[in-house]
């Protein structure tokens, strides 16, 4: 299970298997779309699947996740999102009223982010063979001229932003599922990224270095791919990152890292340090992203390796993850 | 956070450094051991370690409850789980645990019914839930944890929860800290003393470090300022030239224990005449069984298990860290060999472990040290 869990199992899998089997020049860059030129026009193709359990949960369900993690995926490539396909693979016995609620909830998320659903599949297994359903994707986006990002521009000096608080996400499937007789509101923070990239892109233009969405795996697990795919260090400061204290509270009692909580709204920005403060502005000034920060800088040394400054005053390092604390998140 | 951020406040934290840096005599050099997994983990999450004088040393010592569960006793869990019909429940940490062909997490993978709880009553729960099934917990850790195995014990008795039972691996702290202490290859100067066994315990146990070692032990808490607190306390001693039992978890630790806590326990479990530690091997009265009373409670006698003895792996030096005359790095196979994802040695499995800690948390220290 931990080779879905998008640590450390999932990069080896990743580099071992399918990067040498497909090997692509844009598959190795290894961003979250890729891109194929077509007569002088920059596309973004990604892909993606959704297993989470529950499929509804607070703040959110399956059919939200399937196309805001899509067009997420395309938005912190640099891409406007323009299309999504979808897939749905369907367990034998589903009810139709739960279908409908996430028919209606994809053409909702479709409406907020501003695509088109442009084609589709169904698919129906036995009883057991799937949990309710599966829904896999593909997102299409056309490349943004303002910016040229990728995973090994970060250089020594850039600064880390951080677009809001984070860990409700994976805090939220976990009480969702019922399984610590802990209660909490917190609810998912899914939500389409692209206007939030859109008022970063205009702010900083090329000062953007690179972005992710801190999804499986959390912010630790971007920080950690993007500091190994750029050959820098990252030091982090641990009282910088905001949390909500509901999240913070249930991380604390289950021993949990909300470093490694997955968020499906939130996205980490790589920005040149001269245009930092201008960024953080823009980033603050895009409703419910009140609370991004600045939360770390690039150095030079040790390359590969995210370092924490503890709220306390000590320094760690952040590894990747091992292991998965919660497989079927997103 | 109420209650938490009052105990990791930096500033706070550095008048504490300060006085450390105070009661150190330059030139002598310190050894201390945290005994207690629980204090490692939270030394190397906070970096208190960075706070500390340079000639201040702490040794990680054999609290980890992981840790110490030799291979044998894994191989026990993994055929009870591969029993047909059975649900194995167990602690998180646990499923990584090596043993001599694969952990419970491979087994898992292979299709056995395995699956992780937070505490004894969820897997009481499931055996409730499931009553065609036989749900088996794998009970481990030190007094911390078993009152509250004894308690779902004594609740499945009472109820009459015929397809629960457990496999008991459960550990005492007093014998492995008197093994340690009589070892002639340790030269330690005082005690962190382990803060969640002690509200249990208390502290009195604890007297005869001074009485018939005469070593300082401070009992501690597990945020940064207690174990911060903690080293200053035993400084103040050794630079008064005393040595006594102290207790820095007041907050918490009761002198005499957990009375009702002792007799739970003193009710559900019975000493085993002997226990293999991991890397430690053979400490007598060091584990613990069920008693008689409980005897059909009990998945090591429902069950055919193994129950063979199985040699650490030549390459683990886990016996060594655990005694503190290593540090995690200096295992031939430390970060290379065995590392969080495939663990050799139980100290490099849980997050209490002194390997995992300074494998997730710590190599960025040895590096500049080495530097």
């Amino acid at each position: 299970m931990s080779h879905g869990a998008g640590g450390k199992a999932t990069q080896s899998m990743i580099e071992g298997l399918f990067v040498p089997a497909f090997g692509s020049e844009t598959l190795r860059a290894m961003g979250d779309a890729g891109f194929v030129e077509a007569d002088g026009v920059e596309l973004a193709m990604t892909t993606d699947s959704f297993v989470v359990k529950p499929i509804r949960f607070p703040g959110g369900s399956i059919g939200d996740l399937a196309v805001n993690g899509t067009v997420n995926d395309l938005a912190v490539s640099g891409a406007r999102p323009l299309a999504v396909s979808l897939s749905l693979i369907l367990e034998e016995g589903l009810a139709a009223d739960e279908l409908k609620a996430e028919v209606e909830a994809i053409a909702g998320a479709a409406e907020a982010a501003d695509v088109h659903i442009v084609a589709g599949d169904t698919k129906v297994v036995e009883r057991g063979a799937a949990d309710k359903m599966y829904v896999c994707t593909t997102g299409l986006g056309r490349r943004d001229p303002r910016a040229r990002m990728a995973t090994d521009a970060i250089r020594p000096g850039d600064r880390i932003l951080l677009s809001g608080t984070i860990g409700e996400h994976g805090t939220a499937i976990m009480l969702a599922r019922g399984e610590f007789e802990l209660d909490a509101a917190i609810e998912s923070d899914t939500r389409p990224l692209w206007p939030v990239v859109n008022a970063l892109l205009e702010e900083t233009g090329p000062s953007l270095r690179c972005m992710r969405d801190a999804t499986r795996g959390g912010v630790a697990s971007v920080l950690n791919e993007l500091a190994r795919a750029s050959q820098v260090a990252m030091l982090v400061h641990e009282a910088a990152v905001p949390i909500e204290p509901a999240v913070a509270g249930a991380s604390e009692l289950l021993g949990i890292d909300p470093m490694y909580v997955a968020n499906e709204g939130k996205l980490v920005a790589f920005v040149a340090p001269e245009a930092a403060d201008r960024a953080l502005d823009a980033l603050r000034a895009v409703p419910g992203c009140e609370r991004a920060a600045e939360i770390g800088e690039v150095r030079t040394e040790p390359p590969g390796m995210v370092l924490v400054e503890t709220s306390f005053g000590g320094k760690r390092v952040m590894d990747q993850l091992v292991g998965d604390p919660l497989p079927r998140i997103c | 956070m109420k209650y938490v951020d009052e105990f990791r406040d930096p500033e706070l934290g550095r008048v504490l450094a300060t006085e450390i840096l105070a009661a150190v005599e330059p030139g002598r050099h310190y050894k201390f051991m945290e005994v207690c997994g629980g204090h490692t983990h939270s030394i190397y999450k906070y970096g208190v370690d960075d706070l500390l004088p340079a000639n201040v040393e702490l040794v990680h010592g054999p609290g980890c409850p992981v840790c110490v569960i030799p291979m044998g006793r894994v191989d026990d869990g993994i055929a009870v789980a591969r029993e047909p019909g059975v649900i194995f429940t167990c602690f998180g940490d646990m499923m990584r645990v090596p043993g001599s062909d694969g952990s419970l997490l491979d087994a898992k993978a292979e299709g056995a019914d395995i699956r992780m709880v937070y505490s004894p009553l969820d897997a009481l729960r499931i055996a409730k839930q499931n009553p065609d099934r036989e749900v088996v917990f794998f009970a481990i850790g030190f007094e911390t944890t078993a009152p509250s195995t004894a308690l779902t014990l004594m609740r499945a008795k009472a109820e009459g929860v015929k397809n629960f039972s457990c496999i008991c691996s459960h550990v005492t702290i007093v014998p492995p800290l008197r093994a340690l202490l009589d070892s002639p290859d340790l030269r330690l100067d005082g005690f962190v003393g382990p803060g969640h066994v002690s509200t249990v315990v208390g502290v009195r146990p604890f007297e005869f470090i001074p009485a018939e070692y005469g070593k300082p032990i401070v009992v501690a808490g597990f945020e940064p300022l207690d174990v911060l607190q903690a080293i200053r306390m035993i400084l103040v001693q050794l630079a008064e030239g005393r040595c006594a039992v102290e207790n820095q978890y007041a907050r918490v630790v009761p002198y005499e224990g957990n009375q009702r806590a002792l007799e739970v326990m003193a009710e559900v479990f019975e000493l085993r005449p002997h226990f293999e530690w991991r890397g430690l091997g053979f400490i007598s009265q060091s584990g613990l069984k069920l008693s008689d009373a409980y005897a059909e409670l009990d998945a090591e006698l429902r069950f055919s298990v193994p129950g063979m003895r199985v040699a650490d792996p030549k390459a683990c030096q886990c016996g060594e860290v655990l005694k503190g005359v290593i540090k995690p790095w200096e295992c031939k196979v430390f970060g290379t060999a065995c590392t969080p994802e495939r663990p050799i040695g139980t100290c490099m499995v849980s997050s209490e472990g002194a390997c995992a800690a300074y494998y997730n948390y710590g190599r960025f220290a040895r590096e500049r040290e080495v530097v």
